[in-house]
């Protein structure tokens, strides 16, 4: 296999991922070269989707993605609107086929939807018909765990997302961000080994999107899962990935990975993450060019 | 309290144009009863239990078709609406029979299973699985993706899927279908125990009209908008309140 060009540039040599504090998580050794890497939570080589537009012609949404994310690796994929990011994150969760290539989690090709993905849409999804409880209920059910250890469970996550209180409400009657942890509570009481966040928090005011993102990095160490999250926020790319990964726009391509080595607990106002940030924006805008002449014209960005 | 004022005022108004059109002897008694007559017909039907059997065994029937016809349409209406073809094809003609009044189904009907029970299940089924079909199949497209997406996403699938996603998720959408259903079935039942002695409300009509007591055929069709309005009250209206308390918007109408 040829190394794909994009997934080299901008990334070379071994990433060590920061000490989470607590012992059960030995340091990962994350290696670029996938050939080379231990056995990765997820990869992806060669992934391409193309489909078929209203007036007939083929668009190209994704173009030969190659990622490798490492087990209890939080890797933060940016890209301007239109790139196909939640795109990819649909064929991670199986709910829609790529045209070509191959997607393995735990070297096993994906095959349509399973447990051992769980996609939070940005919509969230979350079962209006159902209490806050029955939704985080929802995904052991369907799985057959028995009513007692489901109870136990549903505990459990409640409390880990701090909802104890309010496990008989329905979803309509929460914050946006109380419904954030609901979804959060749901996906993860499936336990799965990857958990993919589509854009989860692009809707919440700021002060609550901070409190979620100390929220999730703690539930993250915490609970060790490998995390895979769609931001087109730099910042919080940055404020949250072990990694970061910049899609190009229009096909959807791996432009440039960046690791960031920063010290956690992390602060969106934190200088360091501030400058890194910078930096992959800079990348950054290119692609949002590219999109805004594709949208408006070559005289508009001018 | 203001409501209940309006209403006591309509009815009592209306009941004294009826008391007055009485007296005013246009009419002769067997044609135009008076509301005594009608009130006298009502008691002795309770009385002699008459009544309430025909409730009994309209009920039964009610029970049994329209339960049929939801059963039936629910499979349809999602098989319509997730299959491309059957979608193209099928939905057209769902459409266009919807049009045929349920009774048009009774010769074939009588042919088919005779003057007997089935022959007015047949009528009832008729009559409402087609708008509790095309009830099911917009339910299904109108309800958000993302449902269905959720729930393949945790693991649902087959009918696990349907039964604990799919449906309670169309559910405020085909609520409106459903309640239509009932009202067509409910039409349809007592057209067809009109038609031959059958027991029901609708033969308690006729009959009403063969000993040419207009008291008793008022009394029924009274009995008949009651039931509806009770149903209607008591089953829908308290479906549709659930449904708004958990989603927090009125069901789509």
């Amino acid at each position: 296999m040829t190394p794909n060009p994009a997934t080299q540039a901008g990334y070379s040599g071994e990433h060590r991922s920061p000490a989470r504090g607590a012992s059960r998580w030995k340091i990962v050794v994350l290696h670029r070269d996938a050939e080379s890497a231990a056995v990765p939570k997820l990869k992806l080589s060669g992934v391409s989707l193309s489909y078929q537009t209203n007036d007939g012609s083929r668009l190209l949404a994704l173009d030969d993605i190659h990622l490798t994310v490492a087990p209890g690796e939080f890797l933060c994929i940016v890209g301007p609107s239109g790139c196909g990011k939640s795109t990819l994150l649909h064929l991670i969760a199986g709910l829609q086929s790529a045209s070509s290539g191959n997607i393995l989690v735990d070297e096993k090709p994906v095959a349509g939807p399973g447990t051992d993905r769980i996609l939070i849409f940005q919509e969230l999804g979350l079962f209006p018909w159902l209490t806050v409880a029955q939704n985080i209920e929802f995904g052991m059910k369907m799985k057959g765990i028995s009513r007692a250890e489901r109870q136990e469970k549903i505990e459990q996550y409640l409390r880990l997302v701090h909802l104890a209180q309010f496990k008989d409400s329905y979803t309509h009657q929460l914050s946006g961000g109380m419904r954030q942890r609901v979804a959060l509570a749901r996906a993860l009481a499936s336990e799965p080994d990857v958990l993919l966040m589509d854009e989860p928090f692009a809707a919440l005011d700021a002060q609550t999107r901070d409190i979620l993102h100390d929220e999730l990095e703690r539930i993250w160490a915490e609970t060790g899962r490998t995390i895979v999250f769609v931001t087109h926020n730099v910042r919080e790319a940055v404020r949250l990935g072990d990694r970061v990964a910049l899609l190009t726009f229009r096909p959807g391509r791996v432009k440039r990975e960046y690791a960031i080595d920063l010290p956690r607990p992390r602060h969106l106002e934190d200088v360091e993450v501030a400058r890194t940030a910078r930096e992959i924006l800079d990348d950054l805008r290119e692609e949002i060019n590219k999109s805004l002449e594709e949208q408006y014209g070559h005289e508009a960005v001018r | 309290m203001k409501r209940f004022a309006k209403h006591a005022i309509f009815y009592t108004t209306l009941l004294a144009i009826w008391v007055v059109l009485v007296k005013l002897k246009i009419w002769p008694a067997y044609v135009f009863p008076s509301p005594q007559g009608v009130l006298q017909s009502l008691r002795a039907g309770f009385a002699d239990h008459s009544f309430w059997i025909a409730i009994a065994v309209s009920m039964k029937r009610m029970l049994l078709g329209y339960g049929l016809s939801v059963v039936l349409g629910m499979i349809l209406g999602f098989g319509v609406a997730s299959n491309k073809f059957l979608e193209e094809t099928m939905g057209g003609l769902l459409v266009s029979l919807q049009s045929l009044p349920s009774i048009c189904w009774l010769p074939l009907a009588v042919l088919w299973f005779g003057l007997t029970e089935k022959a007015i299940l047949f009528v009832v089924v008729m009559g409402s699985l087609l708008s509790v079909t095309i009830a099911m199949e917009t339910g299904r497209q109108q309800m958000p993706k993302i449902f269905g997406m959720a729930g393949r996403n945790l693991g649902a699938r087959g009918f696990k899927l349907f039964w604990h996603v799919l449906l309670p998720a169309s559910l405020p959408y085909i609520i409106s279908g459903l309640k239509q259903g009932w009202a067509f079935a409910w039409r349809s039942l007592i057209s067809g125990e009109m038609i031959f002695v059958s027991l029901g409300l609708g033969q308690l009509l006729m009959m009403g009209r063969d000993l040419n007591d207009m008291s008793q055929v008022i009394a029924v069709m009274i009995l008949i908008v009651a039931i509806g309005y009770i149903v209607d009250g008591l089953v829908f209206k308290s479906i549709e309140r659930r449904l708004q308390q958990k989603w927090g918007f009125a069901p789509v109408a």
